[in-house]
């Protein structure tokens, strides 16, 4: 069993997509959605993927929340603009430092920056593990650095780097 | 006016409503594509069509085909997974390579460069 | 009733993507630079794909979807390839 099934999350996520593609939930179908997920997971093996480990659910519940309720905002923040352009609309880049070491962790806050319209994950130094936003409508520095600091990187600090 | 599906008055409305407000929001971020003014602005608003516009038209098209079928078509959250995760790494690349271009041809753009950390914390 | 209000908004909403899809396609073709390009292809394809999604809920067939899915994963390869190429001026190193 452990030879097989390496990602079992994922393979269970693989089966899915298949009956969801196939729409359908006959026998036939399950055995060649699952031979598929485990000969693809098994083919994922070889590129030796970090192992994540996820901290509590109620973390991630609650910035799955706080990310929905955000895109949903800054989507109508960004419709409202391009609809009724302001003659004073400041736009920039904004530098802030981060915490968080998890290479997944990263990649979390890199899809949560870019989905919300209105900010851009531009560039992330290694090294000194400063990050650059790009922000279309940058009223405050200080509002959109402490918003991504600690509405979002500190539960993902939670989540992946515990 | 041809061709609709056979909805009845609920879902009819129901989608109707979601199926324009999806639009309208898809056409708010291209018309931002051509109104603003530099690269960098223009990035934001199509964020707009790939995420709410999209949303609300998976969701008209999902209660569309769950009620004429009479059973549940979960099938178009593929298409809500997929474009999520796949459009903000086309936009996080694409402004990485905006900025390394603008960067290597001199340009300024207005960043915090790697040499000038003018904004410290 | 409803039913001509739903015939008139999925008429209405494609035309309004129709419009989309020209805006973003006004933006492929006067640029001015490379990156305003492809962003305009990116957005052109993602309309796209929400504008056969829309032919889906007018024929009502599952046709559509599998096209939409199509379009909106190869889109992603396309424009990812495209802004490899940006940076480096080669896709594969």
């Amino acid at each position: 069993m452990k030879r097989w099934l390496h990602f079992p999350f994922l393979a269970l996520a693989m089966l899915a997509m298949w009956l969801l593609l196939a729409q359908s939930l006959s026998p036939g179908q399950i055995l060649l959605g699952t031979v598929a997920a485990l000969l693809a997971t098994h083919a994922l093996k070889a590129l030796r993927p970090e192992k994540v480990r996820l901290g509590s659910p109620k973390a991630i519940l609650k910035l799955l929340s706080i990310v929905l309720a955000d895109i949903v905002r800054s989507n109508f923040a960004v419709a409202a603009i391009v609809a009724f352009p302001r003659q004073k609309r400041v736009t920039g880049f904004v530098s802030l430092p981060l915490e968080l070491q998890s290479r997944a962790g990263l990649a979390v806050l890199a899809l949560i920056i870019t989905a919300t319209p209105g900010t851009v994950w531009v560039d992330l130094d290694r090294r000194r593990n400063r990050l650059l936003v790009h922000v279309l409508d940058l009223v405050d520095e200080q509002q959109w650095v402490s918003l991504i600091k600690e509405r979002y990187e500190a539960l993902l600090v939670e989540i992946f780097d515990r | 006016m041809s061709g609709a599906p056979d909805l009845p008055g609920w879902a009819a409305l129901l989608v109707g409503i979601l199926v324009i407000a999806g639009a309208v929001m898809t056409l708010l971020g291209s018309i931002g594509l051509v109104r603003l003014g530099t690269f960098f602005e223009r990035i934001h608003p199509p964020t707009v069509g790939s995420s709410s516009g999209m949303a609300l038209i998976v969701l008209a098209s999902m209660i569309c085909f769950s009620v004429l079928r009479s059973r549940p078509a979960v099938h178009e959250i593929l298409i809500a997974i997929s474009v999520t995760m796949t459009t903000p790494v086309t936009f996080m690349l694409l402004a990485r390579a905006a900025l390394y271009r603008e960067r290597l041809e001199g340009q300024s753009t207005g960043d915090p460069g790697d040499e000038d950390p003018v904004h410290s914390d | 009733m409803t039913a001509t209000f739903l015939a008139w908004s999925i008429t209405a909403s494609q035309i309004l993507l129709g419009v989309a899809m020209l805006c973003a396609t006004w933006r492929m073709v006067i640029g001015p630079r490379a990156q305003d390009r492809v962003v305009g292809l990116d957005t052109l394809y993602i309309n796209a794909m929400l504008m056969l999604l829309m032919f889906g809920i007018q024929t009502g067939r599952t046709l559509y979807f599998e096209a939409a899915l199509v379009i909106a994963l190869l889109g992603f390869g396309g424009t990812l390839a495209l802004a490899k190429f940006l940076m480096r001026g080669e896709v594969i190193e």
